[in-house]
This record gives C-alpha cells, structure tokens and sequence, in this order.
C-alpha cells in the first residue's frame, strides 16, 4: 500500500473516533457515512509510523505470543493489535500528552506510589524494545521475532517476572516488568478497544465473547433475565461484526 | 500586568455540580455571576449517541477526567515517607471541564443518614472512652438530618432521583430504605428495572432477613422534566456510565440537569479554560477582593467579585485555601490550624461469583443497576463489641460489562491462550458483591502543600498523607464475612475471595475511588473547622467553600446527595442572609 494511501487511513483511524461522517441522501434521511466502511485491512498491507523495521518485528512477535489465535477466536495479529499500538505511540498517548512528567524522578520508588519512570510510553517502548533484543542476541544469537513460540513465551516470562536485568542491557531506570506491564496493557487494549482505534480487527474479540459494542441500547434486555443477548456487535463507525 | 476583569457579585470557581447549583441560585436570586471552569467546555454534540461509548477513550485513557500533566498531587502514606507525584491518574479519578465529576459519576445519588451527620455524638454514647484509635478525629457536620431535609429533596427533583423510598415522613415502606431518615416525599420517580444480578442479590439478601432496595439513581427511569425545566429521557441501559458522558440524556449531570436553564439567564456568564490560582484578599485579610486566574491565552487576569466561592473539586479547594491564606494551615504534629485537616477517603472491595449457566448480560444496565442494604450502618447495627465504628453499603452492583474492565477467575493466565480462553468463559457469567465503607479521620492523614514538586504555573502541588487505618480495615473483615454469607445463598460455580486483606496499604496504581472528602470541614468549632455551618469560611467571611471538602469525615453513602444538599442550604444562606447582611453569619 502506498505511503500516501497510509497516511489518509492513519488519519481516518486517528480522527474517526471524534466525529462520525454523516451524508444527506436528499429529503431528510440521513445515515452514517461509515456505514459500508469495510473491515480495516489485515496486518500485512499496514506500513507502522511509529515502530522501526526491527521494531516492528518484534512488536508482532511478542504480540502474537501474549494473545495467541486459536479456536476459541482471533489472536492478536488476525485482529490487528500491532496497529493500534503504533497508532497510539505515534500519538498523544505516546508523548505522554495527559502525564505528570515533572522531576525529580524516584525510578526506585515502592510500586504503591504507581508510575514513576521519567519515560513517556514511546520512550518507554523504544528502551524496552532494545534492551530486549540485546537479551536476545546475547541468549540466543537471535532476535526476538526469530526465536520459536515456546522460546518467545519464555523471554516474555523472564520479562514479566524481571528475571531479565536490564541495567545489564544499558537500561538502569526501567525494569523488565514495569516494560511487560505496558506491553501487555496495551496489547489487550488494542485487542478489545474499538475497532476505530486501530485494533480489534472486524470485532473479532467481541464477537468471541459476546460483547455488542458500541449498541448501547439494551432496555427491553433488561429484565429478560439468563436469555443470551442474541445480536452480534457493532463499532462506533456503525460497522456491524 | 493582569488583565482586569469588570467586577461582578459572585465570582465561582469550579463549574461541576456545586459550582452550577451556586450559579442558578445566586444567579437566579439577581446576583451577577461568573463562573470559572479550569477545563474545556462540554457540548451535547460531544456525547450525542454512540460517541460516548468508547472504553479506550473515556474507561482507560481517562478523557474526561483532570490531567495530570495540568494539575496533579503527590502522595505518601505516612510522614515518614517523600510524597511522589500522581503521574498517571489511578487512584482516583477527579474530574474536569464544565460538569465536572458530575458529568461522568456513576449516578448513585444518596442522602447521609441521620445518624452518620452527628457520628461525634454517636460515638461517645456507645463507645467505651480508650475503645476507638486515639488519633481518630470524628467530628458532628454542624447541620442535622431535618435541616437538610428540603435539600435533599430539592436536589433529588433536580436529578429525577429514581427507586423506592423506604421511610415517608415516618411511615415504613417495604422495598425501600427502612433504616433511612425520613423523606417529606417518596422518590421522584420508580426504580430502574433490575438485573439478573440485581434479581438474585435480593432474593438471597431478603432470604438472610436484610432489607434490599434498588440503588437509588440519578439515571432516571421515566422521562423527567426538573424543576428549572431542563429534561432527562429514560435510561436505555447502555452499559456505559461510571467514567461515561450519558449517550441518552439520562443521567443527571450539571450539564443535563442545570447548566442550559442557569446560561439564560443575563446575569450570569461562565469562562472556560481559566484556571484559577489565588483568592486575592484584602490588606486585612478578612475579607476576599476577587480571584486571579491563568486565562485561555495563558494571560494572568484578576476577577473582582464581592463574594467568592470554591466550588471546585476538595483537592482544589483545598490547595486554593492554602495558596492565598484562607484559614490556618494544618499541622498535624502540633494538631493546630485547620485547611487540610480531616482528609478522608474510601475503601471498597468484594467478591467474584462465576456460573457457567447463567447469562448476565453486564452491558445492558445502567451505571446504578443494582440493589443494596443499609442493614450494617451507624444505628442499624451495633459494632461496638466489635471495637470498630462505622459501616457499610454492602450491593449486588452491575455498573458496566465494557470488556477491559471485566473481570477473570483467579488462577486464569494473565497472558496467552489460558487468558484468552478464561476470559471468553468468564465474560458474562460473572457478578460481584460488593462493600462500600464508611472512612473516618485521623489526625496523621491530611492534606498539605508538596515541599518539592510544582504545577505549570509554578505553584506548589498539593500533597495528600493517606493511608487505610486499622478501624476501616478491621470492618471490611467483618463486612466481608457478611458478603460470603450472602455468597453462600448464591452457590456460584466459582468464589473469588478480593476482600481488602487486614494489612493492606494505600496503593497509587489501580482504582480505589473518587470520594476524596475533607480537608476544609465544617464545624461548629474554628478550632477544629475550616468553615461554619453555612460553608462560609471562619476567617474570610465573603468566601464559602462548597463540596466534598466540607464533610469531616466520608460517609458509607455515596457523598453526592450530601453535597447537593448542603450547597442548596448554602446558596439559601447566601441569598436569605449573607447578601443582605454581609458578615461572619455564626458568631462565635
């Protein structure tokens, strides 16, 4: 896909959430401009603005790993949660446009007084991402995208766990944890969020569970109780899964 | 240089509920009124139907909420520790933008219990001397249940309150509140329909002999045309409440409820995007001359007023009394002055039940679905024996099924194909029992200003010394043991026991709760009150503090109805006597 055609979807992903096109179709009838909007493209035609290459590689592989496909529904790659993570880091979240990020920073602080890395979340990435790799290569003489699934499942526990150092790895203020704790966040974010946001690709986590969506509409529901609500959901663009 | 503003009567800093109940009133009584909104302005358009219901944006990013990078607090347990700064909002979730907290509250609209606004009195009748934590400090509010009462009632019709009364001027009525104060008048409107959950938390409730009644909600269940004339439509259950703008007009909120009515009237104007940083007061310090403030262009700018009311969240208000030198500051190891004293806050916690076989639909409902009981309050029952005061809501509460907030068995993966499967087995087989508990004061928890860490302006943060006490933490033990007994009436398939455990300490991470009360109490006494009965300062007589800063300690009752009630019978005060006499309105 060209970069030209990238950038107008990037900005479609970026802005669709605060306004929903709304086209006349003569007299008074009127219905939302979105509403034969096609599921976001797969994975594969989607150019990151955010990740590098090697980035990029790595933020599939991991995401893979914590939310993997199966036959209970769509893993994290068929619902394009790598998206939403370089959509999110390449925007406001990334730059930490709502945090306190005013010094002097305790990096070393308790967990009870919550974040307190001088790291918005893409320098947070950024330092993660590369103190990783060079676990990798150092382990394994791979990267991490190279490694198997049942390896990759284990460096992400050695992350989790901060069984990894990365003051080893040229990162003395952020742990592997609080850098996991992120990576997970958003992966799951990405996977259930609305589809407008980048991930949950064609609703698929909702349609796993059995979650409407943005319908929003449930009063004669109510009160029939133990009846499994029988619609499919549907996005804030008016897409139905 | 500031620019200088035309002087006005009233000048209002904060535009949520207290800060628009204010404006209509003063306004309305043909005071000239400008009011002072720190956020962004909120439009309709913003919400219109399906906007709001967006979980990243509003449940997780925190969109309509304060940001931290604007205004923000540091936090230590104990004075022993450094306060660090709230970076990432967790905790607590203030709001900001016109509404407020107001806009995005879950709606449970409550009103103190009789007995919780004179705790003081009920302390010292049934508690043994030395039985309490010596450096409790419960305090009576200066108004009783009766003088409240219009108020409540009044606020109540502003909201379309919608449930069951439980007690109309003395006569008891099964399905309500039976251990309520006395309400002149039943609810304005019936109760929203209950939920599979709400169903069985009643029935298994009634069966242990409590007395249910349906959350009490300002999310109406009937088209409702309120006293100024504004307009709620009926809930439609949408599933997104609680940290949610309404996609459905239905939930009482400033902007719903009052702000349309309050902007037709000439007198009274509002400013967005002006932060206010100081009362300006007099040579003499007595009285208050206006308010500076950072405008939309960041151009200091001073607003004359003869009269000024902080009608922002506790936190600011607090912290405003301590940058301009309204009232004495509080220090807790002399246990003199009084701005910051008796801050309180909020514990909660519950249960998780699972059933493979049953269908919960947790999106369809309302912010408030739910039932709950006042069986363990003040009054109610006796914990005396027990050696701790206080009590708790104990409610079957279904407040959302938004995906990233439900919950997992323990023992589910936090990661991988075991997440995964977990969470497509536990999404809609689950609800919870739930306490909300009632949060006394202490004398080492209180609110100061951060030697160290500084806003954009170059003002100091405020800081807040918080930690969960033994009192609190030894009756969410007891609460929680009734929560099981309640469980084992429900047989769920699975029990997951996330009870506050006995030694549990404040955490600055994950959700606790908005009801940040106190720090600027009211009281009968200067020594031990920032302001008097009416809200109106001890020491600076033109200035009145209103909202959850005045309450001296936190209540098990959601603080909202309180709040209400007690801006309504402060607006009264200012309109019936302050304006025509202006003056300290308590002689002490």
């Amino acid at each position: 896909m060209s970069s030209k055609t990238n950038e107008q979807r990037r900005k479609f992903l970026r802005g669709s959430a605060a306004v929903i096109p709304v086209v006349s179709l003569g007299g008074t009838v009127m219905r939302s401009a979105f509403a034969d909007m096609p599921p976001a493209p797969p994975l594969d035609q989607y150019t990151p603005a955010f990740f590098s290459a090697p980035e990029w590689a790595f933020i599939k592989a991991a995401c893979d790993r914590l939310i993997p496909a199966s036959s209970d529904g769509p893993g994290a790659l068929e619902t394009n949660v790598p998206v939403f993570i370089d959509l999110e880091l390449h925007g406001g979240y990334g730059a930490g446009e709502d945090w306190y990020m005013e010094g002097p920073f305790n990096v070393h602080a308790d967990a009870t007084f919550g974040y307190q890395l001088p790291y918005t979340p893409s320098e947070l990435y950024r330092r993660g991402i590369a103190a990783t790799e060079k676990y990798c290569q150092q382990t394994f003489q791979k990267s991490f995208e190279a490694l198997d699934e049942k390896t990759r499942d284990q460096v992400l526990t050695d992350l989790q766990k901060k069984t990894i150092d990365f003051a080893a790895f040229g990162e003395t203020q952020m742990t592997s944890a609080a850098f996991f704790s992120f990576l997970l966040q958003n992966t799951k974010e990405g996977y259930l969020s609305d589809p407008t946001h980048g991930g949950n690709r064609d609703m698929g986590s909702w349609k796993m569970i059995g979650f409407p969506g943005a319908r929003a509409n449930y009063t004669e529901w109510v009160d029939q109780h133990n009846v499994k609500y029988p619609l499919g959901p549907v996005d804030l663009a008016g897409r139905r899964g | 240089m500031a620019i200088n503003k035309d002087p006005v009567d009233v000048v209002i800093v904060g535009l949520g509920w207290t800060g628009s109940i204010m404006s209509i009133e003063l306004a309305k009584a043909g005071l000239t009124v400008v009011a002072l909104e720190r956020g962004e302005d909120r439009g309709d358009a913003d919400f219109m139907y399906p906007k709001a219901a967006d979980e990243l944006k509003y449940g997780r990013r925190h969109k309509l909420m304060q940001r931290p990078k604007q205004t923000s607090l540091t936090v230590r347990r104990d004075q022993t520790q450094t306060a660090l700064p709230t970076r990432v909002l967790g905790s607590f979730l203030p709001g900001d933008g016109v509404g407020g907290a107001g806009l995005h509250w879950t709606g449970q609209l409550m009103r103190a219990r009789p007995e919780d606004l004179k705790l003081a009195t009920f302390a010292r009748e049934r508690f043994k001397k030395g039985q309490l934590q010596e450096d409790m400090q419960i305090q009576d509010f200066p108004v009783s249940y009766e003088e409240l009462e219009p108020h409540f009632d009044f606020f109540e019709k502003v909201c379309g309150l919608s449930g069951q009364a439980g007690n109309v001027r003395g006569q008891k009525i099964d399905g309500g509140d039976v251990f309520e104060g006395p309400r002149s008048n039943p609810y304005p409107l019936p109760p929203l329909i209950d939920s599979l959950s709400s169903a069985m938390f009643d029935k298994a409730a009634r069966n242990l002999g409590y007395h249910p009644f349906p959350n009490p909600s300002a999310a109406v269940s009937r088209p409702w045309t309120n006293p100024y004339g504004m307009q709620l439509g009926p809930c439609n259950y949408c599933g997104f409440c609680s940290f949610y703008a309404c996609v459905n007009f239905s939930k009482a909120s400033p902007n719903t409820t009052i702000l349309d009515a309050v902007k037709r009237l000439p007198n009274f104007s509002y400013r967005t995007k002006a932060e206010v940083i100081r009362v300006d007061l007099n040579d003499d310090k007595k009285t208050a001359k206006g308010v500076t403030y950072i405008d939309a262009d960041g151009k200091e700018t001073y607003q004359p007023a003869k009269m000024v009311i902080l009608a922002s969240f506790p936190f600011s208000n607090v912290r405003l009394m301590l940058l301009s030198g309204v009232g004495k500051p509080y220090d807790p190891v002399q246990n003199t002055g009084v701005v910051g004293r008796n801050y309180a806050w909020q514990m909660g916690s519950g249960l998780q039940l699972y059933y493979k076989n049953l269908d919960f639909n947790p999106f369809a409902t309302a912010g408030t679905t739910g039932k709950m009981i006042s069986d363990f309050a003040p009054g109610t029952y006796d914990s005396a024996p027990m050696g701790f005061i206080g009590g708790a809501k104990l409610h079957g509460s279904q407040p959302t099924g938004s995906p990233m907030a439900h919950p997992v068995p323990k023992g589910t993966p936090g990661w991988g194909l075991g997440w995964k499967t977990g969470l497509k087995e536990a999404y809609g087989h689950h609800m919870s029992l739930s306490m909300s508990l009632s949060n006394q004061s202490y004398r080492g928890v209180y609110l100061d200003l951060d030697p160290t860490y500084k806003d954009p302006h170059g003002l100091p943060l405020l800081r807040m010394t918080f930690d969960w006490q033994q009192n609190e933490l030894k009756m969410a033990q007891f609460m929680g043991g009734k929560l099981k007994e309640i469980a084992a009436e429900l047989k769920p398939d699975v029990l997951d026991d996330t009870i506050i455990k006995p030694d549990a300490h404040f955490q600055n991470a994950s959700y606790v709760s908005t009801h940040n009360l106190g720090g600027a109490v009211m009281g009968d006494d200067p020594r031990t009150s920032a302001v008097n009965k009416y809200l109106q300062s001890w020491d600076v007589h033109n200035v009145f503090v209103v909202g959850g800063s005045a309450f001296p300690q936190n209540l098990q009752n959601n603080p909202t109805g309180t709040i209400g009630a007690l801006t309504y019978w402060s607006a009264k005060a200012i309109v019936d006597q302050y304006i025509k006499n202006p003056g300290p309105l308590v002689q002490i």
